[in-house]
């Protein structure tokens, strides 16, 4: 019978299936962090049990880290924030004890978790991919099988090697056409959650395909995943191509020689069958989409820049309309006001949505050449990790972005989630390459925009929203 | 894991879609490295005036009068009336631990976000799907009666309020016999660990480059 890629990963791990529905599924790779992760140990430590396969586990620090250069080379003891010190150092204490591999703060392929997978090959193609982390879903773009799990499942996949899940249905979101010049992957994605919104893929894989998909890059597949679970879907999925196993080819961790050449083989077959049955299929024309920005505390609330902010008045259903008059007042917009009169107090250009270094090339060309507004109070770059920032400055990035005023910062987390001592002050509106605009998300009483980099760094540049097709031309 | 069978409560209401995990328990408050204590918090910035910090006494802080579950009527809630995608967002445990650390047992919505519908059931917490129809007319009934309680019952996978009143809900069978029973799901899947050996070694010969190293 014909097989979508979710089934084939589904059919490839699983290890016990229960007459309720519930299933065991095999973890090949589960990735660690620091927020998620030290109550797991703890209660792994309290029943006495040991990690199942050591080899599975790979932690890295991200959340809590600092992203400011002068603090980051001092290390823990230079760490500002005590309760995230010892977060951090709670996250080194486990791994040593357990066993586990951990890539410290100190080593330069460190940064976020999302990043640091795909790009050292220690997540490869038809993985299942774990983390307590909900934007695993990223590692779909390699044609994985990745969502997020919270911390008891954290501890169960530590514990068993394995995950009791329900299988989920099958999506297919298909792009057609060509994503305009540019338009990017953020874009195409912020677009689909807008047309399904943030309930429409609960309960499914979103498996990406479609013209547009299969042209995008690797990161630009990654970020598209990355924000599945935006549109309620744990997981996104991308088949198998030749850019996928180029992308693979002579990574850290991956495979070599006789081994690589049977891996592929294996990876060849990563895709959906031919008339596999998809429970829903949303259509979208790729070539339609403009770049977009996101106006209100959820990701569904996108529209294309050439757009206006709604007006509540126009709205018929009262929860609906209830919905859109309290995100126009916590972001402080006027019904109906077009969205390049929105004005920016700061601009975060990272988070493992968009810090790689395509994402960072986009910006870069953005910003060359070109000043900060001088309303914008702060921009900050911050690479998706080390490896990202070395490339990124090999390639003169960093010095085109300070010198347009931007600052050039550590991989880790950072603005995204605000954890550390980047954020917004109350009432500050942000162009941000993140994946969430909740109330608060970047800091308390901020407003969060949801933008790609090359549109982050054109608001950076004017100090409100503008078509950033205007200024490539 | 504590045990959940049959609760009477009563019934909060919180009217808004989409309730997001950030705020059910802002980032700050993740930092911590323990499971329990994260009840002072539980919807922090919809619940105080001013910002939370973490490890600070929540007692002396200024309430937000127009916030629910601060009025009288609802003091000692344990269950939460909800709506739609109730939980979406991040992965973070913190929200159930928080919810439950306030004292609420049940969540009755009509969907949930998935990660945080999976991270109820592992800590005690019961959510709880019914018809949007059923939740519009729930609201009606708590908003005109105070004092509206509620009785979940889940061996007979049963809601009933006053006057008769009852709708029934779904579980999987799986996650109900682990939260009557206040089970460790780790145990019971340790129950297959011969299962999950032989899967591992035919998979991991099937598959070689799983097994390499990252080091
Ligand atoms: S960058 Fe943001 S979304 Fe991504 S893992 Fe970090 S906090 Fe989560």
């Amino acid at each position: 019978m014909a097989r979508t890629l979710y089934d084939k990963l589904w059919d490839a791990h699983l290890v016990h299936q229960r007459d309720d529905g519930t299933a065991l599924i095999y973890v090949d790779r589960h990735l660690i962090h620091e927020v998620t992760s030290p109550q797991a140990f703890e209660g792994l430590a309290l029943a006495g049990r040991v990690p199942w396969r050591l080899a599975a586990n790979l932690a890295v620090p991200d959340h809590n880290v600092s992203t400011d250069p002068l603090e980051r080379r001092g290390g823990y003891a230079a760490m500002s924030d005590e309760v995230s010190r010892i977060q951090l150092q709670t996250l080194d204490d486990n791994c040593k004890r357990f066993g586990i591999h951990e890539i410290p703060l100190a080593d330069r392929r460190q940064g976020i978790v999302h990043v640091v997978g795909p790009e050292t090959g220690a997540v490869l193609p038809g993985m299942t991919v774990v983390c307590g982390d909900s934007h695993t879903s990223t590692h779909g773009a390699l044609g994985c099988l990745a969502h997020g799990i919270g911390t008891s499942e954290v501890e169960h996949v530590l514990a068993t090697q394995c995950l009791v899940t329900r299988k989920m249905n099958n999506m297919l979101v298909r792009v057609d056409g060509r994503l305009g010049a540019g338009v990017t992957a953020k874009d195409l994605v912020l677009a689909v959650i807008g047309q399904i919104g943030t309930a429409g893929g609960t309960g499914f894989a979103i498996e990406f395909g479609g013209e547009a998909m299969r042209a995008l890059s690797m990161e630009g597949r990654m970020t598209v995943c990355n924000m599945a679970i935006e549109a309620g879907a744990r997981a996104g999925l991308v088949a198998v191509d030749q850019s996928t196993i180029d992308y693979v080819h002579g990574r850290e961790f991956a495979p070599t020689g006789a081994v690589w050449e049977q891996a592929v083989a294996v990876w060849r077959d990563l895709h959906s069958d031919e008339g596999a049955v998809f429970d829903r299929v949303v259509v979208l024309d790729g070539s339609a989409i403009e770049p977009q920005v996101s106006w209100g505390n959820s990701p569904e609330m996108v529209l294309g820049v050439s757009g206006r902010v709604p007006d509540p008045a126009a709205i018929t259903d009262p929860d609906r309309r209830g919905g859109v008059e309290r995100a126009l007042s916590y972001m402080g917009l006027a019904a109906g006001m077009p969205i390049t009169e929105i004005r920016l107090d700061r601009v975060f250009i990272g988070s493992c949505t968009n810090s790689r270094i395509e994402d960072l090339r986009a910006a870069a060309a953005v910003a060359r050449g070109r000043q900060k507004a001088a309303t914008v109070k702060q921009v900050l770059v911050v690479p998706g990790s080390g490896q990202v920032k070395a490339q990124a400055e090999a390639e003169g990035l960093d010095r085109i972005f300070t010198e347009a005023g931007f600052e050039w910062r550590e991989p880790g987390c950072s603005m995204c989630l605000a954890m550390n001592a980047d954020k917004l002050l109350p009432g500050e509106h942000c162009a941000s390459t993140s994946n969430r605009n909740f109330e608060g998300r970047q800091g308390f009483g901020g407003r969060t925009h949801l933008v790609s980099p090359a549109m982050a760094a054109a608001a950076a540049v004017h100090g409100h929203f503008v078509d950033v097709r205007e200024m490539l031309s | 894991m504590q045990a959940f069978t049959v609760h009477t409560g009563l019934v909060a209401p919180l009217d808004r879609a989409n309730v997001d995990t950030d705020l059910i328990i802002p980032k700050q408050f993740l930092k911590s490295i323990r499971r329990a204590g994260f009840g002072p918090n539980l919807f922090d910035s919809l619940r105080y005036l001013d910002e939370g910090q973490p490890d600070q006494d929540c007692s002396a802080r200024p309430l937000n009068p127009d916030f629910v579950l601060n009025t009288p009527r609802y003091a000692g809630a344990s269950i939460l009336l909800a709506r739609q995608n109730f939980g979406c967002g991040s992965s973070r445990e913190h929200a159930p631990w928080a919810l439950e650390d306030f004292g609420i047992r049940a969540i009755i919505a009509p969907s949930f976000a998935d990660i945080f519908y999976n991270n109820c059931f592992k800590n005690g917490l019961l959510p709880i799907v019914v018809k949007a129809e059923t939740v519009d007319s729930l609201f009606s009934a708590v908003a005109s009666s105070e004092g509206y309680a509620l009785t979940v019952d889940l061996p007979a996978q049963e809601v009933r309020g006053p006057d008769g009143w009852s709708v029934r809900f779904d579980v999987d069978a799986f996650r109900k016999h682990c939260l009557l029973n206040g089970l460790d799901d780790i145990d019971l899947t340790l129950e297959h660990a011969d299962k999950i050996r032989s899967f591992e070694a035919a998979h991991l010969a099937q598959w070689p480059w799983l097994s390499r190293q990252t080091t």
